[in-house]
Order: C-alpha cells, then sequence, then structure tokens
C-alpha cells in the first residue's frame, strides 16, 4: 500500500476516518471518542503508507502487523480499515451491536485483519514482542515489522514495562512502539494521575531508541516510522504527542471526552467541524 | 484392568517414584525434536520447573522471560499468533497466579494455543509454606471458556500429556508437583486429552482421583477391600473437558463417590464433578481437599496426611459415606 497517496490525500482521508468515528460512536450510543479522534493520523499514515498490507489477503504472509493495545481505541481502527477495504464502510454501523464483528473491544477471531485481541490494558507490547522476536530469531523474516499502538494512560500497567525490558534485552529492532501521548486518562490527566515524565527518559533507559513528534502531523509520522526502521540495533518507540478529540474543537484536550459518545446533535456539529476544517473551508454539503 | 498395563509394584514398597515434573521435561524435549514450531518460555525457573532439556536441545527455540509472568503468557500469546506453540513454565502460584487476566484475554478469547505449565502445585510443595502451595489453579483455568485443563496421575503419563498438548491446538493449563510421587501407569497405558480410566473396577463406591491424588485412592481401595468392600477406582488426568460418560456410568453403578484432589474443592476437581451429578446424576459426593483455607509449610508427606490426602484417610472417608 505504500506510495499511493499525496500527504494532502491522507490528511483527507484521516478526515474521513474521524467523521466515520463519529459516525459509528453515535450510532452505538457508547464508546470512546477522544483517544480515536487523536490517532485517526497515526492511523491513516499506518494503513495508507507506512505498512506492508493487503486488505483482501488480511493473513499474507509477508505483512507487516500492528497489534492494538489500548483496545478501547478501536474505533478508528475499524474507521481505517473499512477506509482500507477491509470490510464495507457501512459494516461501520454495527460497532458494539449484537452479532456484529465490531465488538465494544477489538477480538481477534471475529474480524480478519484484526491482529489481536485488547481491552484490558498494557499487554499489547508484551504480544508485539513475541511477534517480533519469532520474526528476528527463529523464523528469521527481516522484510517485516510490527508496530504496536499504545495508550498513554496505560502505561501505568507494570506489564508494559516487563515488554520494555524484554525488548531491550533482545534488542527487537523489527518492533516499532507508537505511544498516544494525548495527556488523558479516565480520571484526569496524566501527570496528575500518575505522572509519565520523564517518560523519553524511562525508555531509553530500558535500552530503547525514541523519537517524539507531532502525533497529528501525517508527514511527521511517516518519517517517524522511517526513521525507526532504519534503527537496527534496538527496538524504537514514538512518543506520538496527539490532541485528544483532534478535529472536533469541543472535545479537543477535554478529558470528559475519554470515555463518552456523542449525542446525535454533537455528532451533527462535529462532523460539521471536521467538513469545514473547523469554519477554515466551505464544507461540501453546506 | 490389564488393558490399562498398569505398574505391578503398586501399593508395594519398591513402587518407583519421581516428580510428575521430570515426565514434563522430557515430554517438552520430545515434542520439540518432532514439532518445530513448539518454543518453550521460562520465568526464571528453568531448572526447576525441567524445561533445561529443552533447553539444551533446542536453545534457539527457548526464551528466558525473567520473573515476569504477565510477561511471560503474553510473548507466548504473540509468538502463538505467529504460528509457534508456546509452553510457558513457572510455579503454579505465579502462573497462571500472577496472570490470569493476561491468559483469559491473549490466550483464552484470543484462542492461542498457548499452553501454561505450573509446576509445584499443591500442598506437596511442602516446607515453602502456604504462598508457594498453588491451590485454586484449577478452579481458575477450568471457568475460562477454551481451555483445556490436565492433571497428570504420575510422571510417565506427565510425559504423554505434555507431547499431547503439544498438538491439541487449543489453550491448555497442565499442573505438576514437586515432590516424587509413585508412578502407577507404564509406557504402554493409555493416555488421551478428555479420557478418564477405571483403574479398579468395583460395584460399592467410586473413588474419584486426579493428579498424584489418585495413587492414594489405588491405596485406599486396597484397604477398603480387606473389609470388603469394593471401591472403584478412576483416574480423571484432564479435568476439562471432563470425561463425562464414564464419570457417571460409574457413580449410576455405585450411588456413591468421594473425590480427591491437592486443590481447593471450591470450584475444583470436586466442584467439577458436583456440577455434573447436580445435572445428569444426583449422587452423595465426599470431597477431599482443601476446604477454603490455605496450606502451611511442613515436609510434604506431613502435610499429605495433616490434611487427610493419603490412602488411610481416603478409606475412612469412604467407609463412612457408605454409612450414612
Amino acid at each position: 500500500m505504500s506510495g499511493q497517496l499525496t500527504i494532502p490525500q491522507l490528511e483527507h482521508k484521516a478526515v474521513a476516518v474521524r467523521e466515520d468515528i463519529i459516525r459509528m460512536l453515535e450510532h452505538a450510543g457508547s464508546g470512546h471518542s477522544a483517544g480515536p479522534l487523536g490517532l485517526a493520523d497515526i492511523f491513516t499514515a499506518l494503513y495508507f503508507n507506512v505498512m506492508k498490507h493487503d486488505p483482501k489477503n488480511p493473513d499474507w504472509a509477508d505483512r507487516d502487523i500492528m497489534v492494538l493495545s489500548n483496545g478501547h481505541c478501536v474505533p478508528v481502527r475499524y474507521a481505517t480499515m473499512a477506509e482500507a477495504g477491509y470490510f464495507p464502510v457501512e459494516e461501520l454501523k454495527t460497532l458494539r451491536k449484537l452479532g456484529s464483528r465490531l465488538q465494544g473491544h477489538p477480538e481477534r477471531t471475529r474480524l480478519p485483519g484484526m491482529e489481536n485481541t485488547s481491552g484490558p490494558l498494557g499487554s499489547g507490547l508484551s504480544q508485539a514482542s513475541g511477534m517480533a522476536y519469532v520474526m528476528k530469531f527463529i523464523d528469521k523474516q527481516p522484510h517485516r515489522w510490527v508496530y504496536t499502538v499504545m495508550g498513554d494512560g496505560e502505561l501505568n500497567e507494570g506489564n508494559i514495562w516487563e515488554a520494555a525490558m524484554f525488548a531491550g534485552k533482545n534488542k527487537l529492532h523489527n518492533l516499532i512502539g507508537i505511544i498516544d501521548r494525548n495527556n488523558i486518562q479516565i480520571d484526569g490527566n496524566t501527570e496528575d494521575i500518575m505522572p509519565l515524565e520523564d517518560l523519553r527518559g524511562k525508555w531509553e533507559s530500558f535500552g530503547w531508541h525514541v523519537q517524539e513528534i507531532d502525533g497529528n502531523n501525517i508527514e511527521s509520522i511517516i518519517d517517524a516510522c522511517s526513521m525507526a526502521r532504519a534503527i537496527v540495533e534496538k527496538p524504537s518507540v514514538i512518543i506520538a504527542h496527539t490532541v485528544p478529540g483532534k478535529g472536533v474543537p469541543f472535545m479537543e484536550y477535554d478529558y470528559h471526552w475519554h470515555g463518552m459518545p456523542p449525542n446525535s446533535e454533537q455528532a451533527k456539529e462535529a462532523l460539521k467541524k471536521l467538513r469545514t476544517l473547523d469554519g477554515k473551508i466551505k464544507g461540501e454539503h453546506e | 484392568m490389564s488393558q490399562l498395563h498398569l505398574s505391578p509394584k503398586i501399593g508395594t514398597d519398591d513402587v518407583d517414584k519421581e516428580p510428575t515434573r521430570k515426565g514434563f521435561g522430557r515430554g517438552l524435549k520430545a515434542a520439540g525434536d518432532t514439532n518445530e514450531q513448539v518454543v518453550a518460555l521460562c520465568a526464571d525457573l528453568t531448572d526447576s520447573t525441567q524445561m533445561s532439556l529443552f533447553k539444551e536441545a533446542h536453545p534457539e527455540r527457548f526464551v528466558e522471560i525473567g520473573v515476569a509472568e504477565q510477561n511471560l503468557v503474553t510473548v507466548a500469546s504473540g509468538m502463538a499468533a505467529m504460528g509457534k506453540i508456546p509452553f510457558t513454565s513457572s510455579y503454579a502460584a505465579f502462573s497462571p497466579g500472577r496472570n490470569w487476566e493476561q491468559i483469559r484475554t491473549t490466550i483464552c478469547l484470543n484462542e492461542q494455543p498457548v499452553k501454561i505449565v505450573g509446576s509445584h502445585a499443591g500442598v506437596s510443595v511442602g516446607p515453602d509454606g502456604a504462598t508457594h502451595q498453588m491451590l485454586e489453579d484449577i478452579a481458575l483455568m477450568r471457568v475460562l471458556p477454551h481451555m483445556v485443563v490436565v492433571v497428570p496421575g504420575d510422571s510417565v503419563e506427565a510425559e504423554k500429556a505434555t507431547r499431547a498438548i503439544a498438538e491439541n491446538g487449543q489453550p491448555s493449563y497442565l499442573r505438576l508437583a514437586r515432590e516424587a510421587s509413585p508412578i502407577f501407569t507404564t509406557e504402554q497405558t493409555p493416555f488421551e486429552i478428555g479420557k478418564a480410566y477405571v483403574l479398579r473396577e468395583g460395584k460399592d463406591i467410586t473413588l474419584f482421583g486426579t493428579g498424584i491424588m489418585t495413587y492414594e485412592c489405588l491405596i485406599a481401595a486396597d484397604l477398603l477391600a480387606k473389609d470388603g468392600i469394593e471401591a472403584e477406582v478412576i483416574h480423571v488426568p484432564t479435568i476439562k473437558p471432563l470425561d463425562e460418560a464414564t464419570v457417571l456410568a460409574s457413580v449410576r453403578k455405585t450411588g456413591r463417590a468421594v473425590s480427591v484432589e491437592e486443590a481447593q474443592v471450591a470450584g475444583g476437581f470436586g466442584g467439577a464433578l458436583a456440577e455434573l451429578f447436580g445435572r445428569e446424576h444426583p449422587t452423595k459426593l465426599r470431597r477431599l481437599g482443601m476446604h477454603d483455607r490455605f496450606g502451611e509449610s511442613g515436609a510434604p508427606n506431613e502435610l499429605l496426611e495433616h490434611f487427610k490426602l493419603i490412602g488411610s484417610h481416603i478409606a475412612a472417608e469412604a467407609k463412612n459415606a457408605l454409612e450414612t
């Protein structure tokens, strides 16, 4: 999939992903808003530029793998997968409904292309490490990469740091962690709840290569992943500073939107803000 | 039961003894010899859990995790996603004791065929005391959808069980003991996941044993025979899926049962039998095991006697059951 879309085209794609997220959350009546919106640029970059994958052949043996560790942000993955052609965009409306393949938290066995089951926090980096270990040392597949997206609140979990030690020890250069550094978690701001800083220093001391980027800048995301793949002596982590609720002004920076969906009025307003880039351009349907 | 080819030394002083974990060590190495997808992960207890045999034979497929049981099973989940058959080992108190949620989400719900090997289970761990005597593991693993639960009766069976779970394609829990225990099966004795075995036929009462407690049931049956009581002894190495047909056929005949396990009876082996009897064939069941309490330090044999998990106590319980 790499290199097909220009940066402006990718930015448009990210807007489409955000619109999908708003619609599906409104329809579901429950779910998380802020995280998925903030992650839309990262997922768009991964699925439409960075990763080697094939929506028509989800089990392709040579594909790159993306492990979503903070499963509550799965609406952004569903939306991006649908936009990429894994399943019809229309199916997004089934989110959280009985019998749906799109469970409230992702389940690998229900949806082709979903690489892991997650929800309870802190175990994605370990699973990604196990995959990267097999690729590097056992099956010897130097052309494959494992990406894992983690939340910052989930870094409170001890399991993450067990994995960080393991990947550092084994110099899993084919493992690229992306931290959604949006500074919010359910009870408030991360630095009030359980401070993570010095976050860069923590990862460096565990033997990781660290980059810090604007996680809502698609070009920066693509560049950082490219840089991470060029580091061959250690695993890489990208601390992606994102704006929670990005693209919908009344949701941005507000932790109250962490675990809340928009109602129909709010969804209408959100879609308008997204289509007009907060009034900067005229929406197609205005 | 000649077709079971049991050891001729059962009940004698020269019965061979070996810890079940030794059989696991041999079985894992053999599984690794024949199947290149088998990998082994350990949490800093490689010799103790007998993974060392596999490590020596297949160092490129052995992964040291350190003292990090949550990482142990989740790394294994990732390796299983890559087509591997991961065996993870630690003491049962730590795995599955500490990492139950990771097993639930990343292995059972995620349907990855990771093998959880919990060594040093039960009070027979001995002097290490209650912290290390895992008693709740059967209950914890049994309630998980997709999980298979196997508790081998001796080291010979443990070797077969290890090879069997390597090939069953499912999340599986293998419960092992630290202390040497009598070997009552032989190389020729059949073992199949999901099967219970009638080791001795009888008509008066059924003694159900799992793990190393089955041997004590055989001893109890000998003692009961001296008093004219014909006890049937059924060995249940697979607690889940339970061999309901074999279990029910026996109690339909005898009408009374005693179950014996080195674990909490609540939710454990006795719990599994009680659920089955309640549903299909109400049967008076005396459950020997741990009753809502922890173990404590002591010599293994001393502790088994203290908690009434030896042949003479089982026989006494059976008699008591027949009198009421």
